[in-house]
C-alpha cells in the first residue's frame, strides 16, 4: 500500500473528507458571520449562542411537538431569525455609529445570558437528538465508511453556501446590500430602505446559524456549550478569509475544516490550535485576509 | 430551578442538640463543593448537596446523637484557583471543618493541599487521579469512591480476559486523561493484551470522526476511551454513526457515568463495558435509598458519586461523634480507624493512605429491548473483590505508608 | 500634580484596601487588589493607546507559571519569583507585541488572540505546567529572607504594596509626555505620525509596560494562591478583563479597580448560584454597552464634572 508520510494514502482520503464535512460547518458558521460583518459592521460573537440555539430548539420541537428533522430544518432558522431580528431592532441599532469593539462586547454578553439560561433550564450533560430515518446508515466508499448524513451534510452545506455567495453577487437585490455597505446614505437617497435591509440581513446571518445548529444536532450532543468554544475558530476563519468577503469565508471554512482533519492525524494534540496559527501567520503576511479587500 | 435548590442547600437546617464540648464553634459545618454550572454537574452537582444531606439525617435519626451539623454548598467551575479559594474562605471565615466531593482531579488536588495546610477534613469522592492516595495522598483526606488504577484494572483486565487483547486508546489530552491511558495501559500488557496505537485528542472535541478513523484502521479489536464527560459521549455517539462496533470493534469507556448512559440513550450505549464503584440496582438496600433519594432530587436518579458523598459524610459523622473532636486530622485518623458499614457500600475499611476498599463492579449496558423500567441500564459482568479492586497500598508511593 | 478629585479617590482607595481586611477576608480582597492590577494594565492599553487586545491572559498566566515555578522547582524568594515572571511576560510581550502592534483595530485584537492561543496550547503541552493540574502547592517563602509570607498579613501587606507601585506607574504613565502622545494616536493617528512621532514605538512601549504589569498581577496572583493554572491564560480570561475595564470605564483612571472589584465580589459571592452569575454578567456586559458605555466611573466622573 502506498503511504505519505507513514500514513496509507487510503485512510489519507477518509480524514480529507472528514475535515470536508467539518468544514461545511465552519463554512456555514462562518458564511453568517461574514454577511453581518459586510454590512452591519458588527462582529456578531452571538453566532455561537444562536447556533446553539438552533439545536436546542431542533430538540425541543422533537420532543414537545413532535416535528421531526425536516420540520425543524424549515422552521428553527426562522424561528431563530426573528429571534435575532428582535434584537438588532432593540439592541444593536444604536451601536452602529460607534466603534467595532461595542458590537462585539454587546453580543458577547448576550452570548453569556443566552447560554446561562440554557444551562439552568437543560443541564450540562447534553441531550441525545436522533438522526433522521431517511439519512440513517451509510455506504462502503472503499476507503472509508461514510454515513448518509454526513454526506447529506457536505451537499447541503455546499449548496446553502454557494446560493448565498449567488444572491449577493450576481443579483440585484445583492447589488444593493453591496451598494449599502459602501455607502448607506446614497442608497438611501436612490428609494431603498436601508435599515430594513440590515434588519433583514442580520436576521438571515442568524438564521444561518441556527441552520448549522439544526444539521449539528443529530451528530454532536445537544447542548448549551457547544458554540462556545466554537465561536472563536469560527471568527479565526472570517479572519482568514478576509472580513465581510463572502467566498473568502466559504473557501477559507472547507480549506481550514480538511487543515484541521489532516492535523488530527499528523499532530492531533494541536488539532483545536492550529487554525490559531494559520491566523497569526496570515495577519502578518496579508493582514485583510486571504480574500479581503485592502482598505 | 437549579438557583432555588442551591440555595436552599446552602442555607440548610439548622438542626436541634446541643454541641459537644469539643466541637468547634458548636456546629459541624461540611461544605460541598463541585461543578454545579458545567460539565461534571449533573454527575455530582446539586445532587450530592442532596446526598449530604440526607446522611446527616439518617445519621441523626439513627444514633440520636447530640452533633450539630450544617451543609454548605458551591460550585467550583472545574478551576482549581476557584476551588482553593472557596475552601480557604470557607475555612477561615465560615469554619467549614471538612469538603465533600469536588470532582475534577486537579481541583481535588489544589483541595487537599489547603485542607490539610489547615488540618480540616476532606471527603474525596468526585475526583478520580490515584495520585490523591498515591505520591499526593494526605493524613486529612479520604478518597471514597474510585480512582484511575480501579477503572483501569477493573475494565482492562477483564476485557482482555475475554479476548479483547489488542487496544486502541482516544485519550484526551490533559492530566487525567493521560494517567487513565498510562494505567490502563499498564494492566492491558501485564494480563497479556497489547496497545497497537493511540491518539490524544484535545479536550472538549466535538468531532471524533477522524479519531475513530484511525482507530478503525488501526484494525484493534478494543477502542479505549480515555476520556470522561461530553468527550465519552460524543466519541461513543459517532462510533454508531460510523458504524464501528458493527464493524467488529468494540468500545471501552474507561471513565461512565449513569448519566452519560442517560444522556446517550440505551441505543447509542448498548454493549459499552466499563466499571463503576456502585449501581443504584445492585440490591435491596440501594434500591431503597435511591427511591428516597430521587423524590429529594426531582426525579433524577443517583450517580455513583452521590451515593459516595452519602457514605463518606455518614462514617464521618461516627468518627466525629466516637473521637468527640471535629479536628480535622482527628477525624481522618479515625475513619480510617473503624471499619466502615453503611446501607451502600456495606462493611469496608479505610486504609493508611486514605483509600477506602470495597468492592467494584464490571458492568454492560443493556439493550434498549432489555430494559424494563426507568434508568433500567446495567447488566451486571463481574463484581471485582474490594481487595483487588484497588492498588495495593505499598505500590502507591504514599509516605505515609510505612 | 494630580487634580484634586484623583488625589482624593486615590486616598480613598488607599484607605479602603488598608481597612477593608478588618471586615472583609483579606485573601478575597488580595485577588480583587490582583485583579484590579491586571486590568489597569489592560486599560493602559486599551483606554489611552486604543488597542484592544484579546489575548491579555497569556501574560497574566505566563508570569504565573514562571514565579510559581521558579518558587518552587528552584526555590527562589518571592521577591525574585515575582521579578522572575513579571520579567518573562514582558519578554512575551515584547515577542507578540513586535508582531501584533503592526495590526490595527480588530486586526489587532485578532492577532493578540492567535497569539494568546498558541501560548495556551504551550502551556496545556509543556510538562512543567502540570497540564490542567497546574503548578500547586507553591511555597510563599520569606520576603527578602525575613518576612514570612505564610503569614496572612505580611501576604496581604506585600500584594497591597504591589498593586499600589503599579497603580501609580500606570497613573505616572498616563500623565507623562509619553501618555500624552498615545493619546494623541489613539485620536488621530496619521497626525500623530505627520508630527514626527515614531507611532510604532510609543505602540509598542505602550503595550509591553502594559504586557508587563499583567505580568506582575500574575505572579503576585500565583504566590497569593500558591498555585498556577491554565484558568489563567486561557481566553475567557482575557475576556473577564475586557468586561472589567468597561464596566468600571474605559481610559478613566480609578475604573479598571472599580470594574475588577465589582466582577471579583460577584465572582465570590455568587458562586453558588452557578450559571446564573454567568447570566448576571452577560447582563452587565448588555446594560454597560447600551446605557452605560463610560463605565461605573465615567459616568460618576462625568456627573461630577471631574476627571476620575
Amino acid at each position: 500500500m502506498t503511504e505519505i508520510f507513514g500514513v496509507p494514502t487510503q485512510a489519507l482520503f477518509g480524514q480529507l473528507l472528514i475535515g470536508l464535512i467539518n468544514g461545511s460547518f465552519y463554512a456555514l458558521l462562518s458564511l453568517g458571520l461574514a454577511v453581518i460583518f459586510g454590512l452591519l459592521n458588527i462582529i456578531n460573537f452571538t453566532h455561537g449562542a444562536q447556533y446553539m440555539m438552533g439545536a436546542f430548539l431542533a430538540y425541543i420541537l422533537a420532543n414537545k411537538a413532535g416535528l421531526g428533522y425536516w420540520w425543524s430544518l424549515a422552521l428553527v432558522p426562522l424561528l431563530v431569525g426573528a429571534f435575532g431580528i428582535a434584537i438588532e431592532r432593540s439592541m444593536l441599532k444604536p451601536l452602529y455609529k460607534l466603534d467595532h469593539l461595542y458590537g462585539l462586547l454587546l453580543t458577547f454578553g448576550l452570548a453569556l445570558v443566552i447560554q446561562g439560561l440554557f444551562r439552568n433550564e437543560y443541564g450540562t450533560s447534553g441531550l441525545p437528538y436522533a438522526m433522521p430515518a431517511e439519512l440513517a446508515g451509510g455506504r462502503n466508499l472503499g476507503f472509508m465508511f461514510l454515513p448518509n448524513y454526513r454526506a447529506w451534510v457536505i451537499v447541503a452545506s455546499l449548496a446553502i453556501c454557494l446560493g448565498t455567495w449567488f444572491v449577493i453577487e450576481k443579483t440585484k437585490l445583492g447589488s444593493y446590500l453591496r451598494a449599502a455597505t459602501e455607502n448607506p446614505a446614497l442608497v438611501q437617497a436612490f428609494g431603498i430602505n436601508v435599515p430594513r435591509m440590515i434588519t433583514l440581513t442580520y436576521g438571515f446571518g442568524v438564521a444561518l446559524a441556527a441552520l448549522a445548529g439544526v444539521m449539528a444536532a443529530p451528530i454532536y450532543q445537544v447542548s448549551p456549550q457547544m458554540g462556545a468554544d466554537l465561536i472563536i475558530v469560527v471568527f479565526a476563519v472570517v479572519v482568514i478569509g478576509g472580513m465581510g468577503s463572502i467566498m473568502g469565508s466559504i473557501l477559507t471554512g472547507f480549506g481550514l475544516g480538511v487543515i484541521e482533519g489532516l492535523t488530527k492525524v499528523f499532530y492531533p494534540e494541536a488539532s483545536n490550535t492550529v487554525i490559531f496559527v494559520i491566523m497569526a501567520i496570515v495577519l502578518m503576511i496579508k493582514p485583510a485576509g486571504l480574500f479581503g479587500a485592502q482598505k | 430551578m437549579k438557583m432555588k435548590r442551591t440555595i436552599i442547600a446552602a442555607a440548610l437546617a439548622a438542626l436541634a442538640g446541643t454541641a459537644g464540648a469539643q466541637v468547634s464553634d458548636g456546629v459541624v459545618k461540611i461544605g460541598v463543593m463541585n461543578d454545579m454550572s458545567s460539565l461534571y454537574a449533573d454527575i455530582g452537582g446539586p445532587g450530592s448537596v442532596v446526598a449530604a444531606k440526607m446522611a446527616v439525617e439518617d445519621y441523626l435519626k439513627a444514633t440520636k446523637s447530640k452533633l450539630k451539623v450544617e451543609v454548605l454548598a458551591a460550585d467550583h467551575q472545574n478551576k482549581p484557583d476557584v476551588g482553593s479559594q472557596i475552601v480557604r474562605q470557607w475555612i477561615d471565615v465560615d469554619k467549614v471543618d471538612a469538603i465533600a466531593d469536588v470532582p475534577t482531579s486537579s481541583v481535588a488536588l489544589a483541595v487537599s493541599e489547603v485542607v490539610k495546610q489547615k488540618g480540616k477534613a476532606f471527603l474525596i469522592t468526585g475526583a478520580a487521579s490515584s495520585d490523591l492516595t498515591g505520591k499526593a495522598c494526605s493524613p486529612n483526606s479520604v478518597h471514597w469512591l474510585y480512582d484511575t488504577w480501579m477503572l483501569a484494572n477493573g475494565t482492562g483486565s477483564a476485557i482482555v480476559k475475554t479476548g479483547g487483547d489488542t487496544w486502541f486508546f482516544i485519550t484526551a489530552d490533559y492530566a487525567f486523561g493521560h494517567a487513565l491511558e498510562r494505567d490502563t495501559e499498564a494492566v492491558v500488557l501485564k494480563s497479556g493484551g497489547k496497545v497497537v496505537g493511540k491518539v490524544r485528542a484535545p479536550l472538549n472535541t466535538q468531532d471524533f470522526s477522524s479519531f475513530l478513523l484511525q482507530a478503525q484502521s488501526s484494525k484493534a479489536k478494543i477502542i479505549g476511551l480515555a476520556n470522561a464527560g461530553g468527550d465519552t459521549i460524543n466519541s461513543i455517539k459517532q462510533a454508531a454513526e460510523f458504524g464501528i462496533v458493527k464493524g467488529g470493534q468494540n468500545l471501552a469507556g474507561l471513565l461512565v457515568f449513569i448519566t452519560d448512559v442517560h444522556g446517550l440513550g440505551l441505543d447509542k450505549a448498548q454493549g459499552l463495558i466499563f466499571t463503576e464503584a456502585w449501581y443504584w440496582d445492585l440490591n435491596e438496600a440501594s434500591r431503597a435509598w435511591t427511591k428516597r433519594f430521587v423524590a429529594a432530587n426531582k426525579g433524577k436518579y443517583p450517580s455513583m458519586d452521590h451515593a459516595g458523598v452519602y457514605a463518606a459524610v455518614l462514617h464521618y459523622l461516627k468518627a466525629v461523634d466516637a473521637a468527640k473532636t471535629d479536628d480535622g486530622t482527628k477525624a481522618i485518623a479515625q475513619m480510617k480507624k473503624m471499619p466502615t458499614d453503611d446501607p451502600l457500600f456495606g462493611k469496608g475499611r479505610i486504609r493508611e493512605d486514605g483509600r477506602k476498599i470495597h468492592n467494584a463492579y464490571l458492568f454492560e449496558v443493556k439493550k434498549p429491548s432489555e430494559s424494563k423500567y426507568p434508568y433500567d441500564y446495567y447488566k451486571l459482568r463481574a463484581t471485582i473483590p474490594a481487595d483487588q479492586a484497588f492498588r495495593p497500598e505499598k505500590e502507591g508511593g504514599c509516605p505515609l505508608v510505612k | 500634580m494630580m487634580p484634586r478629585s484623583q488625589r482624593n479617590a486615590l486616598a480613598l482607595m488607599a484607605a479602603f484596601f488598608l481597612a477593608a481586611p478588618l471586615v472583609v477576608y483579606p485573601v478575597f480582597l488580595m485577588k480583587a487588589m490582583c485583579f484590579a492590577l491586571f486590568a489597569c494594565a489592560f486599560n493602559l492599553l486599551i483606554g489611552f493607546g486604543g488597542l484592544l487586545s484579546f489575548g491579555h491572559a497569556m501574560f497574566l498566566g505566563t508570569a504565573g507559571y514562571a514565579a510559581a515555578y521558579s518558587a518552587k522547582s528552584w526555590g527562589f524568594a518571592p521577591e525574585l519569583a515575582i521579578l522572575f515572571g513579571t520579567a518573562c511576560a514582558a519578554l512575551l510581550g515584547l515577542v507578540t507585541g513586535l508582531i501584533a502592534i503592526r495590526r490595527q483595530g480588530i486586526y489587532f485584537a485578532m492577532t493578540t488572540l492567535a497569539l494568546a492561543q498558541m501560548v495556551y496550547f504551550y502551556y496545556l503541552q509543556a510538562p512543567f505546567t502540570g497540564g490542567e493540574d497546574g503548578i500547586q502547592a507553591v511555597p510563599r517563602g520569606m520576603l527578602f529572607g525575613f518576612i514570612d509570607l505564610k503569614n496572612a498579613w505580611a501576604m496581604y501587606g506585600t500584594v497591597f504594596v504591589i498593586f499600589m507601585a503599579g497603580f501609580l506607574l500606570v497613573y505616572r504613565a498616563i500623565h507623562s509626555p509619553f501618555g500624552q502622545v498615545l493619546k494623541a494616536i489613539r485620536e488621530n493617528e496619521p497626525r500623530a505620525l505627520s508630527l514626527g512621532y515614531d507611532v510604532t514605538r510609543y505602540k509598542l512601549l505602550a503595550y509591553l509596560l502594559s504586557a508587563t504589569l499583567a505580568g506582575l498581577a500574575g505572579a503576585t496572583k500565583a504566590l497569593v494562591f500558591q498555585l498556577a493554572s491554565l484558568t489563567d491564560v486561557h481566553w475567557t480570561m482575557s475576556g473577564e478583563v475586557v468586561l472589567m475595564t468597561l464596566l468600571g470605564g474605559l481610559g478613566t483612571v480609578f475604573g479598571p479597580v472599580v470594574g475588577a472589584f465589582i466582577i471579583i465580589t460577584m465572582e465570590n459571592y455568587l458562586a453558588q448560584l452557578g450559571a446564573w452569575v454567568t447570566i448576571a454578567q452577560g447582563v452587565i456586559f448588555v446594560i454597560c454597552v447600551l446605557t452605560f458605555r463610560r463605565g461605573v466611573i465615567g459616568e460618576l466622573g462625568n456627573w461630577l464634572k471631574k476627571p476620575l
